[in-house]
């Protein structure tokens, strides 16, 4: 039997009912995260990643409800929990870092302050060990002088340390997983480097699992282990990430890749693919990516396809056997 | 008719932040000023795409802001098309050369939300600039110029009954680029023009915008963040850093044989698609304060070359064996070790 998965989503649906009908942002996601692994997940505004993450952490706000489906942490299911008992598990067992720092930071506190408290919250720890320890993440996550910027707010940190805290934050309680949402969006090019870093390093000496929200293929391609691609609420295609980007199956993948810039080719015209994603009350029947497809059949309209494993690789296509190697 | 449409001699621009004269006065607190734009020259030669890159706060907005108007420049001299624009000599607010000036240029803003009024119809929008211009215009040759500049873009004629909140971001954008091209500019400036939009969408706009610069001949100066996106676009780039351009040279060259430590540490750190599972060395330290920036060179706190010149006195752009310019002591001197590229297979 092999070893059971650290987090296992099986055919999670999440709804948002409006006046105008129930839209459905997450359809039948199902995957599963090893301990230590880090899952990218890219996908286009609205493909319904963010929501994944947050459904996780049991943050879906209101309205918007999970209404099918199972998710479970170490074997133990977490959707159902009452509010009280899935506080707990958020950063005790799963921490979150998300787009912007200076919103997940409280702005009235210190730093060090909301680190003790996340940390004497769920580790039996007295305050000057908490202090201790506060002290010894924010230098693991690379702020210098740690002893003296602990007593500093917010506001005093730059967008790169303030993310950094963030970071230091999230492992406080010392999760199993964290979900990274959009963690280098906000961020400059030469900070972004240096989070990623830090990121990538402190979860692989911790044998922390990550889950890498983000629309930016290159921080997927340089972080992640395995990526998930993702389409208007569905997952389209999953696998090990040099897989997906050098030999994408999904029509919609191969599309998203050779749509990108890339400083190590010269093209005249990007890739492009035409239209948009669907709104989530305008889903076409079928395959939802059909319209926008290059090479949809008949079939394409009326059936959807399911997930089917193609080697290492899984991809949602009633072409994906034909679509092999079809990278630009 | 020169080759070249766009001049910048020596353009400065600085912003007063200082707190309000009250606190001045009372706390005794300084004057603050900002040099957003400290001392920038450059040309841009007619047809060409000069891209433009730095991180947040580099001044590279503010040049795009300097040569259309929005702000006026603190120092120096802007030329385009041979009119003196601002600076010593420039033309009058009346003189009709001016005027012809200002309409041959347009800008191109990165928030598609935030550039169009809601309360408009696109047809309206797209019309704006051919009515400020002639309001003598009658409404179905404006109609008529209105329907071909939606079809220029990929947008039907029935689009423009809709409103913007209509329309998904990707063709907000080409909303704008239609309402830019209404005056048959020559020269664009694209502020961060794909920033906002998804990457499927980014393709569509930066292969829409390529076309248009073939089928009009039109100017491009490029404005991004983004090194993929301005390596693709631009014939040639410059690259900020604090208000000043550090590097200035063809895009094959930029690229392929980067010389200022700056432009080697930015190009290090983009995330490559081909670069799976490899780590890059990130480079330490951040952009410092603008308003309390280092004394000599900007970049030597976070500079491995730097040395006691550095520390003590700016560099000035110079021309570079090869093609281009650079502002670095250390390139000047040749103390700067050739750069081993990283290996990416295409």
């Amino acid at each position: 039997m092999p070893p059971e998965p650290l987090l296992a989503v099986d055919r999670l649906r999440v709804e948002f009912p409006t006046r105008r009908g129930t839209l459905v942002a997450v359809h039948d996601v199902s995957f599963e995260i090893a301990r230590g692994e880090v899952l990218g997940v890219v996908g286009e505004s609205g493909a319904g990643k963010s929501i994944t993450g947050a459904a996780i952490i049991g943050l879906v706000d209101p309205p918007g409800r999970i209404a099918a489906g199972e998710i479970r942490l170490d074997g133990r299911r977490i959707d159902d929990l009452p509010p009280g008992q899935m506080r707990k598990v958020r950063g005790r067992e799963i921490g979150a870092v998300f787009q912007d720092p200076l919103t997940s930071l409280n702005p009235l506190y210190t730093v060090g302050r909301q680190i003790v408290e996340t940390i004497r919250t769920h580790l039996p720890l007295g305050e000057g060990e908490a202090r201790a320890r506060a002290i010894a993440l924010l230098e693991e996550v690379g702020i210098p002088a740690a002893e003296r910027r602990i007593d500093h707010y917010p506001h005093q940190f730059s967008g790169g340390m303030r993310q950094r805290v963030v970071i230091a934050l999230a492992l406080a309680a010392q999760p199993k997983l964290i979900i990274a949402d959009e963690p280098t969006t906000a961020l400059d090019v030469s900070i972004q480097a240096q989070i990623i870093q830090v990121l990538k390093g402190l979860c692989r000496d911790h044998h922390t699992a990550v889950m890498l929200v983000t629309h930016d293929m290159g921080v997927i391609a340089e972080t992640a282990d395995r990526v998930a691609v993702m389409y208007a609420g569905r997952i389209v295609e999953v696998g090990p990430v040099a897989d997906v980007i050098h030999r994408p199956r999904h029509p919609y993948t191969v599309g998203l890749m050779g749509s990108i810039p890339s400083i190590g080719a010269t093209v005249e015209r990007l890739a492009q693919i035409d239209g948009t994603m669907p709104r989530l009350d305008a889903v076409p029947d079928g395959c939802a990516f059909h319209p926008r497809c290059p090479r949809a059949i008949g079939r394409c309209r009326t059936g959807r396809p399911e997930l089917v494993a193609l080697g290492s690789t899984s991809a949602a296509c009633w072409l994906a056997d034909a679509a092999d190697g079809a990278a630009p | 008719m020169s080759d070249l449409l766009v001049r910048l001699v020596d353009v400065a621009r600085t912003f007063d932040v200082s707190p309000p004269l009250l606190n001045r006065v009372l706390e005794r607190k300084p004057r603050v000023l900002l040099k957003a734009v400290d001392g920038v020259s450059l040309s841009i030669r007619r047809g060409e795409t000069l891209g433009l890159v730095g991180e947040s706060g580099c001044g590279k907005s503010t040049v795009a802001r300097l040569i259309v108007g929005l702000y006026a420049p603190t120092r120096g001299r802007i030329e385009y098309d041979g009119v003196v624009l601002a600076g010593d000599g420039a033309a009058l607010a009346d003189d009709a050369r001016l005027r012809r000036a200002r309409r041959s240029m347009q800008m191109i803003f990165q928030d598609p939300y935030a550039s169009l009024n809601p309360r408009w119809r696109v047809s309206d929008i797209v019309a704006e600039p051919l009515v400020v211009q002639d309001a003598a215009l009658p409404r179905d040759e404006v109609d008529g110029r209105v329907e071909t500049l939606l079809a220029q873009v990929g947008l039907a004629a029935a689009d423009g009954s809709k409103y913007p909140h209509q329309f998904s971001g990707g063709q907000r954008q080409r909303i704008s680029i239609a309402r830019a091209l209404a005056t048959e500019p020559a020269f664009l400036v694209c502020d961060e023009p794909t920033s906002a939009l998804d990457v499927s969408v980014q393709a569509q706009v930066l292969n829409l915008m390529r076309d248009l610069q073939r089928r009009l001949g039109l100017t491009y100066l490029f404005i991004s963040h983004n090194l993929a996106v301005v390596h693709h676009i631009a014939d040639r780039v410059g690259v900020m850093y604090l208000g000043r351009i550090v590097e200035l040279a063809p895009t094959a060259r930029l690229f392929g044989n980067p010389h200022h430590p700056y432009t080697r540490m930015l190009l290090d750190a983009v995330p490559d698609l081909r670069m799976t599972g490899s780590s890059r060395t990130a480079v330490a330290g951040e952009v410092p304060n603008p308003l309390d920036p280092p004394p000599g060179c900007a970049f030597h706190p976070r500079c491995p070359h730097a040395d006691d010149r550095c520390r003590r006195e700016a560099p000035s752009l110079r021309a570079v064996e090869g093609d281009g310019e650079v502002a670095c002591h250390a390139v000047e001197q040749g103390r700067l070790p050739a750069r081993v590229a990283p290996v990416r297979t295409v």
